[in-house]
């Protein structure tokens, strides 16, 4: 399967990344990364790349990995309705103090407005 | 992740401080106290046996042992309190610090005791109780759809901070009460 991983860098785009390495690592996934940019984030783009190279290699994976510049949700939803991805993988949101998990702008976005299927991963 | 929280100009306040004893809509006594040690087991009892349509974002967890450790986790800083139906726990409301300058507030009402008037003192008590130890800013986040919860916010002067995502944040300025200890 055609699988687009977007990455922001927050932390459970972390966890979505090391989840769809894992699983690419044991199927047939063809996976691409998408480091997007995420007002939201406080990584900088290169430790983000430097994140999905790391965890490109422990898995023995040779993604592509591609930068979209402009609105994260919108830029990853015209990625992979128009370059004919299966699936999108996006972090599944993090969570209060309390415990309660906050769904971001991006992963609303893309869950409204995506032809793709939509995997939101949790940990 | 999120950017400084608002809150609103106007304090909120002030509110009744526990214990609160009343009588609630099925005719039962309820009693709200700060939470001790000794309702632990009827807590975690509780939210075992809630109803899972009733959970909030995630929480409270699933599982007896999911719900201990989140119990852990929140019991062991901020400022909690329960409903007791004849020692039992049927409610509970909780202030969490969120390591910045606010509490975060969540409150569940066992579904056996739901829509009887529990929600609203509790909350008050919570409140009460929270300034009476210094809180002053308190934000949550619920689901925009749920909007029994929200008029209940809303009752004790929490107003829409954000709305930038699937839930729906809020916040209250608490009024600050005389320090009594």
């Amino acid at each position: 399967m055609k699988v687009l991983l977007g990455i922001g860098g927050t932390d459970d785009s972390l966890d979505a990344l090391s989840w769809a390495a894992e699983r690419s690592s044991t199927t047939d996934d063809d996976l691409t990364v998408a480091i997007l940019e995420n007002p939201g984030s406080d990584r900088p783009p290169e430790e983000i790349e430097a994140e999905v190279e790391t965890a490109l290699t422990d898995h023995g994976l040779d993604a592509e990995i591609r930068h979209v510049e402009g609105d994260p949700g919108g830029s990853l939803v015209d990625l992979a309705d128009g370059e004919g991805f299966e699936q999108i993988v996006i972090g599944g949101g993090e969570r209060s103090p309390m415990g309660k998990i906050q769904v971001g702008r991006i992963a609303e976005f893309v869950v409204l407005n995506a032809r793709t299927t939509v995997t939101l991963v949790r940990t | 992740m999120s950017p400084d929280r608002l809150y609103p100009e106007e304090a909120s306040g002030p509110f009744l401080e526990p214990p609160v004893e009343f009588t609630d809509k099925e005719g039962r006594a309820i009693e709200i106290r700060v939470y001790e040690e000794r309702y632990g087991e009827s807590l975690t009892a509780m939210y075992a046996e809630f109803d899972p349509a009733d959970r909030a974002q995630g929480i409270p967890p699933s599982g007896e042992s999911r719900v201990e450790s989140w119990l852990d986790v929140i019991l062991g800083e901020g400022y909690d309190v329960v409903a007791l139906d004849d020692d039992r726990v049927v409610g509970h409301a909780t202030l969490v610090p969120d390591g910045d300058e606010g509490m975060e507030l969540a409150i569940f009402v066992f579904q056996t005791h739901q829509g009887s008037g529990i929600g609203s003192r509790l909350i008050r008590a919570l409140l009460g109780y929270g300034a009476s130890q210094g809180v002053e800013y308190v934000w949550l986040t619920v689901e925009r759809w749920n909007s029994p919860a929200v008029a209940l916010y809303e009752s004790v002067g929490f107003e829409s901070s954000s709305v930038e995502s699937f839930e729906l944040e809020m916040s209250v300025r608490l009024a600050q009460t005389e320090s009594t200890g």
